[in-house]
């Protein structure tokens, strides 16, 4: 039916139905473009790290110290510095995250205290990395006389995970029907014993999920690092956690900073390692929710 | 928060119940074992048994509550270190902004057009951080915005489900690639790209930074967005829809307004996380803290200040260290209006729809 | 219950004026079938009431008239519906323009989250009137008999009415547009008995000026305000099927169908 004039109201109308239809196929295009350029960027941005880097990649580029000279400038520093700030954001971070979750999402009581601990969480989660930097340099470096060490920094950077882990575990324990916990009290258990042997195994998934991927943000972080004082150049291993130490987006973010496009290579380098890196936690997370999801279903 | 947590735990109706016929569950529950002997039914003996059970378990039950009652302070410790970081982060920037604006005027700081607290002749006008801050903010914003929402627009309303959940993720991979690798990105690609085109474009500047932190930032715009499109019920668009709407009249007359409080939080979330960003700027922005509105040129921002004086060696103690928290705490006290305005529009929208 | 086979089928031919005449309507969700062979005719300016236990396809049914059925997606239609010479499922038949001339009304009140005033102008606005917008939503609000409660305050939200209101609001909005053909899928299912009663007074006096098709899970609202009611029913397969359409004295009080009966005397459903 192309022809609207049916009725006599209709000439009251101008309904200009293919004007309309048009613009809203000029609009799908629209958001099509937006959602293209997008992943094209990503894509883009992929190819061209991956380009610049990958003749760079080899097992002596993953095992030599940085150096003055970029044919010889390796990550090994800076992916031991890595995998130890790992170790202590995950070993700092994780119980005192999931610990808040367990007590705001089951054991907190309805009064002013529990609204300003959720408002502060959820202010931190978007407070500046760098600020975290400076919470790091004025209280782990100066006040605690921890130095410019691995601790204050696996410190700072727990800070600043902290809200993702909370936020994560506690859309875990939100999951869990509320019949779980009905039958674990009415079998005679304590709210403790509930949460500890019902409810928990069953959230766990979910909080190992969301604690991987805040350990994937904590690898990423740069600026933060930077302000407690972690170094740019380290041609050394950290022996304590009170040692000094770099980490990988550091090295990157020096040889980037350099003028000589050889560091500039070896710099995408480091990206590349560093995405692999992320791509393997990611990649984890979702597969280790998917296996456990399976052994545990309710 | 379910009302059995509030109501307190009592021992012997657990202990009964158990004796009823949990024991399988009681070996699980780590709770009180002599229940699982069953001694011999005389009429005394039951009496007895009960009588010691009664009064045994209500000893264990005090131990076990108090263990709990530990446990649960430990978790409430936990819950505190959130409202202990607020108050480090509070402290730590007053403090040291309080010292320096001890050695330097608020005045200058407010007014002062010049920022060189690390050359000889020493201005403290925060003025060029800023200014820096603000238009390579505005470049961002002005591709993620847009974009964003167009692309939340394209996921939710027009793209069917199967591929808006292929897309959706692979979108928030841009949100997730680390910042340090933007900044490479925006150095050593984006600006040799944009030169070909704009030949006076500086090396180091504000528009590559921009455009590759509005990329950042779009998959948080489009997020954000779609969540609040998607909280505006079905009913809503089906009413346009017998109306003889097309669908971006549904779109656009009725899903939009009505999820409009949600989308400006989004948007105002989106300008926070710009101004709070640091590695794209220390990368490619430049380190000269320069008062201009060119975007060709290279000027500094507040977050690469920072990190410009952390890469150095600034003992504690010096004007050095302490300008780094005065921009700190104008940082902070930046992104925390932008959270909190963010904030009281959100809640306005999820009265509407919750 | 089995499904009918076509003779056990008794559909009654109105003597009014025809406003829709279904042919062989079936609707597919995806792999599941919701409707099948649907077929008889909708008399103009008269209430036709549909019936029949919950899912037998009466809500599909109504939205397959206005083509609201295809918002969801993996719906899939065949058979035809007429009106006035134009086959509504034709594939020129843009269905934006019928459902701007077949208009809906939802089991739950809808009203936009904008002023009264706004909510009336809506279809009004897009579909480009060119006379005057106030004149035409001050008349509609009359016809919905919401006028004198609400002409002090049109600019006020529409979220602040009653139930009742809103509906009738939702009524108002819709007949700003004159569509032909009124559909309501159990618009007062939300409603308290006093607003339901009001909008069944305003349903007869639109009859006068309008088609309208109602779905009704309430057997007596159905023998209280329809002409003509038609009774559907879901075999094992959960496909509905049109068992019986009649006049509504005729389908009340003398059923011919056995099913039609025992659903009537409430022993099914």
């Amino acid at each position: 039916m192309t022809s609207n004039e049916l009725y006599s109201g209709d000439r009251e109308f101008r309904p200009r139905l293919t004007l309309r239809r048009q613009l809203g196929a000029l609009f799908g295009i629209l958001s099509t473009i937006a959602i293209v350029v997008g992943l094209t960027t990503l894509a883009v941005l992929i190819t061209d790290v991956v380009r610049d880097g990958w003749h760079v990649i080899s097992w002596d580029f993953l095992t030599s110290y940085p150096s003055r000279r970029p044919e010889q400038a390796g990550i090994l520093s800076a992916l031991v510095g890595t995998t130890y700030i790992l170790v202590l954001v995950a070993v700092i971070a994780f119980p005192l995250g999931v610990a808040a979750a367990l007590y705001l999402e089951e054991f907190a009581p309805k009064n002013r205290l529990t609204a300003l601990i959720e408002i502060n969480i959820s202010n931190l989660a978007a407070v500046p990395s760098i600020v975290y930097g400076l919470l790091g340099l004025g209280v782990f470096v100066r006040t605690f006389m921890l130095g410019r060490s691995l601790i204050a920094g696996a410190l700072t950077l727990s800070l600043l995970v902290l809200p993702i882990i909370i936020v994560a575990s506690r859309e875990a324990l939100r999951a869990i029907p509320p019949s779980i916990r009905e039958a674990g009290l009415a079998l005679g258990a304590s709210p403790w014993q509930t949460v500890r042997h019902f409810v928990l195994p069953a959230a766990f998934p979910g909080i190992l999920t969301g604690t991987i991927l805040a350990l994937a943000r904590a690898i990423g972080e740069t600026a933060p690092l930077i302000t407690i004082g972690a170094l740019t150049y380290v041609a050394f291993l950290p022996g304590s956690i009170f040692d000094p130490f770099t980490v990988l987006p550091i090295q990157i973010f020096n040889w980037v900073s350099r003028p000589q496009p050889a560091f500039h290579e070896r710099a995408a380098g480091g990206i590349i390692v560093l995405l692999v890196v992320l791509l393997c936690f990611n990649a984890a997370a979702i597969f280790l929710r998917a296996r456990l999801q399976r052994k545990i279903r309710f | 928060m379910p009302e059995w947590a509030l109501t307190g735990y009592n021992p012997r109706a657990g202990s009964n119940s158990l004796l009823a016929g949990g024991l399988v569950v009681a070996a699980r529950c780590d709770v009180s074992s002599e229940s699982s002997v069953a001694p011999p039914l005389t009429a005394e003996n039951r009496r007895q048994q009960l009588e010691q059970i009664l009064t045994a378990s209500r000893r264990q039950d005090r131990i076990r509550q108090g263990r709990e009652t530990t446990i649960l302070a430990i978790l409430f410790l936990a819950a505190l270190v959130s409202i202990a970081t607020t108050i480090g982060i509070i402290y730590t920037l007053s403090i040291e902004t309080f010292h320096f604006f001890q050695r330097v005027s608020i005045i200058e700081f407010l007014t002062d057009t010049q920022w060189t607290p690390l050359f000889a002749d020493k201005h403290f006008g925060i003025w060029p951080l800023l200014v820096g801050t603000l238009i390579v903010s505005t470049i961002a914003m002005l591709v993620s915005l847009p974009l964003g929402l167009l692309a939340a627009i394209g996921l939710s309303e027009y793209a069917p489900p199967r591929l808006a959940r292929i897309v959706k993720p692979v979108l928030e991979i841009l949100a997730g690639v680390p910042t340090v690798v933007y900044g490479y990105f925006a150095l050593l690609f984006v600006t040799p790209l944009l030169q070909r085109f704009i030949p006076q474009l500086e090396v180091f500047n504000a528009l590559s930074a921009g455009l590759v932190m509005g990329f950042m930032i779009l998959p948080l715009v489009a997020s954000l967005s779609e969540d609040a499109m998607r909280a505006v019920p079905m009913s809503l668009r089906e009413g346009a829809y017998a109306l003889g709407a097309t669908r971006l009249e549904v779109v656009w007359r009725v899903v939009v307004p009505s999820s409009l409080s949600g989308i400006v939080a989004a948007f105002i979330l989106a300008v926070s996380r710009a101004v709070g960003e640091t590695m794209i700027v220390a990368i490619a922005m430049g380190q000269v803290p320069r008062l201009t509105f060119n975007p060709l040129v290279a000027m500094q921002a507040m977050t690469s200040y920072i990190v410009q004086v952390s890469l150095g060696d600034t003992p504690h103690g010096t004007l050095e260290y302490q300008t780094i928290f005065a921009v700190g705490a104008t940082l902070f006290v930046i992104t925390m209006t932008l959270n909190l305005l963010s904030y009281r529009f959100l809640k306005r929208f999820r009265e509407v729809y919750e | 219950m089995t499904a009918p086979t076509t003779e056990q089928r008794y559909i009654v031919e109105p003597s009014e004026p025809r406003a829709l005449r279904i042919e062989r309507l079936s609707v597919w969700y995806g792999q599941h079938q919701a409707i099948r062979d649907v077929t008889f005719t909708i008399p103009a300016r008269r209430i036709t009431a549909i019936i029949g236990p919950s899912g037998c396809g009466k809500s599909t049914l109504i939205r397959a008239l206005n083509r609201m059925h295809e918002l969801t997606p993996e719906a899939r239609v065949e058979g035809a519906v007429w009106w006035e010479n134009v086959n509504l499922y034709a594939p020129s038949t843009d269905p934006v323009w019928v459902r701007r001339h077949i208009g809906m009304i939802f089991q739950k009140p809808n009203p936009f989250p904008k002023s009264i005033f706004e909510n009336v102008a809506f279809g009004l606005r897009i579909n480009g009137y060119r006379g005057d917008i106030a004149t035409r939503v001050e008349e509609a609000l009359h016809k919905a008999a919401l006028w004198d409660e609400v002409k002090d305050k049109l600019q006020q939200n529409a979220l602040t009415l009653s139930g009742g209101q809103q509906q009738r609001l939702c009524i108002a909005r819709a007949i700003a547009l004159e569509p032909q053909i009124l559909l309501m899928d159990e618009p007062c299912s939300a409603l308290d008995p006093v607003a339901t009663m009001r909008i069944e007074d305003l349903m007869r006096d639109l009859a006068r000026t309008y088609t309208i098709v109602i779905v009704t899970h309430n057997m007596q609202q159905a023998s209280r305000v329809s002409h003509y009611t038609a009774f559907m029913l879901a075999g094992e397969d959960r496909t509905g099927e049109l068992v019986e359409y009649a006049p509504t004295r005729e389908l009340f009080l003398r059923p011919r169908d056995r099913r039609t009966e025992d659903y009537i005397t409430g022993r099914i459903g």
